[in-house]
């Protein structure tokens, strides 16, 4: 039987929100004022969410949502492998490239090893892989989002009692959390390869004497700060995404707005995030 | 059944509702009808409270809507049905997954049994062979059919229907008529119907409502509205060829 309240807990949040109308500001006091009351607002919002999204991770063992999670991931990770393959393969040969040039000054081009491994791991595979991620993912699930609240499909969801959190962030939260520290593991790998190319074809550096170098100094702390880093990046990418795309209002072009600005703010939040994390990890 | 008590509404710095006062009782196929920007969606909103008036009460039988929250408001919201004006279908669901879709969330019935209740409530729109298709593969109006199905399978008490039968060709529309009035006879369920089609109105609204610059500005039953001298009502009834001198009841008779 169809029951009111049945899986009910607690109070959540509203996704279909009043349409706000602001009077045009005065000057610019008041516009500047404006910009920063909303911008805690919403960060606020978008924090109250994400909570919301994780208090609702148990519904991801049901059965259907087992489907739903499968789904999510391959659309959250491998069909993104094309370009990470590519990208993190010019970054690790652009990284050997630029220090093995300046090591061959003093005949410490072997050493390259250490270098791009280390770079790698701790912040260019998991920065690499959060960017294009949010471009490609959170846009993509911004757009979504967006779309749906156009179409008053989130607002049909509410009015069935079904939670658009529970029902569509907490899927895609769990799926990119999971999915990101794989992808970034990728990145890793392809981009140590690439560095082994640009160390045989151009410094000198044998596979061997470098895959040597690779492994003497990075450390097991450098993975696992690199795979907590892209685990943080996953949870920023899906929470600015669906935030910016719950908020789409005026059609088409809300959605493309949406869309940008889920771009936007995930790199800036990435890029802190990075600073941040290292900061706490390597004193 | 309904009451709307001097509600007003703004949105985006204009005056949409001004005092709207209404009173739907329960078993009523009730019809709103008013020219494109009117406020009838915004009106029917109101009613589910997926807007809040500025001032002014909804009540829903004994609850009032429009001050409820959490679980109260969830609970109010159960009783009814929504049939969305562009159909609000999920992209990547078929149809037949659509419609069991309120169930399948929320209760523990099989896959097996949702799925012939679905099947069943797509019979009764006329889509028997439409389940496994996307949304996608269907028609406006078929989405809209499978809308209606969706929102009857949880067997509300209120319907509310946001232009059922627009985008429909007329035999088609008149199905979905019949089917709106066999709700009301069969179940007893009351329905709020927005429509710019008189002909549905008059052939089973039990009352009809006009809204002009944000109020009710004539209401009755069909044929109290035609004879209406209300001079928005007269210029709406023309403009489809209906006069309260002419012969709509047999035009609209089925
Ligand atoms: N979210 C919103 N933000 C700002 N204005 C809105 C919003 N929704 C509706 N309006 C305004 O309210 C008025 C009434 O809109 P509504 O959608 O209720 O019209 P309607 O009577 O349903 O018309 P139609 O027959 O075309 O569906 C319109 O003038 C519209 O501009
Ligand atoms: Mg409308």
């Amino acid at each position: 039987m169809y029951a009111p309240g049945v899986n009910y807990f607690g109070s959540r949040t509203i996704i279909t929100r009043e349409p706000e109308y602001f009077a045009p500001p005065v000057n610019t006091y008041a516009r500047l004022g404006r910009a920063v009351l909303l911008l805690l607002r919403n960060t606020g919002r978008a924090l109250r969410m994400l909570g919301e999204a994780v208090a609702n991770v148990h519904y991801m063992l049901s059965r259907q949502n087992r489907a739903d999670l499968r789904q999510q991931m391959f659309v959250g990770g491998i069909k993104s492998l094309g370009v990470i393959t590519v990208v993190a393969l010019f970054t690790g040969m652009i990284l050997a490239l630029q220090t093995g040039l300046e090591l061959r000054r003093f005949g410490q081009e072997v050493n390259i090893g250490t270098a791009v491994t280390v770079v790698l791991l701790r912040e260019m595979g998991p920065f690499m892989t959060g960017l294009i991620i949010a471009a490609s993912v959170g846009s993509a699930i911004a757009a979504q989002m967006g779309t749906m609240v156009i179409s008053e499909e989130i607002a049909a969801l509410e009015i069935m009692s079904i939670n658009p959190v529970r029902f569509l962030v907490m899927p895609r939260l769990v799926a990119l959390t999971l999915m990101m520290p794989f992808l970034t593991i990728y990145t890793d790998a392809v981009g140590i390869f690439g560095g082994a190319i640009v160390g045989s074809t151009q410094l000198n550096v044998s596979f061997t004497a470098y895959f040597d170098n690779c492994t003497r100094f990075a450390e097991n702390k450098d993975l696992y700060v690199g795979l907590f880093k892209a685990m943080v990046f996953g949870v920023i990418i899906v929470t600015v995404a669906c935030h910016q795309g719950f908020g789409a209002a005026e059609g088409a072009v809300g959605v493309g707005r949406a869309t940008r600005r889920t771009v936007i703010i995930s790199f800036l939040i990435i890029l802190m995030m990075g600073y941040f994390i290292t900061r706490l990890f390597y004193k | 059944m309904i009451r709307m008590e001097q509600v007003s509404k703004r949105l985006g710095g204009r005056v949409v509702l001004d005092g709207v006062e209404l009173k739907i009782e329960p078993g009523e196929t009730f019809f709103i009808v008013g020219t494109s920007g009117a406020g009838k969606s915004v009106m029917l909103k109101h009613m589910i409270r997926l807007l809040t008036p500025d001032s002014g009460r909804v009540w829903i039988g004994e609850d009032c809507i429009s001050e409820a929250r959490g679980w109260r408001l969830e609970q109010i919201r159960a009783r009814f049905g929504v049939l969305f004006q562009s159909g609000a279908l999920l992209a990547w669901l078929s149809a037949g997954d659509n419609v069991g879709l309120p169930l399948r969330q929320r209760t523990n019935d099989s896959d097996a049994d949702i799925d012939r209740l679905a099947a069943a409530k797509l019979a009764l729109v006329g889509l028997a062979d439409a389940f496994d298709k996307l949304p996608a593969e269907l028609s406006g109006g078929m989405r809209k059919r499978v809308g209606l199905a969706r929102a009857i399978i949880t067997q509300p008490e209120i319907v509310l229907y946001d232009e059922p039968t627009s985008g429909l060709d007329p035999v088609t529309a008149r199905t979905i008529d019949a089917l709106i009035d066999s709700l009301r006879q069969s179940l007893g369920i009351t329905s709020v119907v927005v429509t710019h089609d008189l002909h549905s109105a008059l052939a089973i609204g039990t009352r009809i409502a006009m809204l002009d610059g944000g109020q009710i500005v004539a209401v009755g039953t069909p044929a109290e509205f035609v004879r209406s001298t209300n001079a928005k009502v007269q210029q709406f009834l023309e403009a489809q060829f209906i006069t309260k001198h002419g012969n709509w009841e047999k035009a609209v008779a089925t």
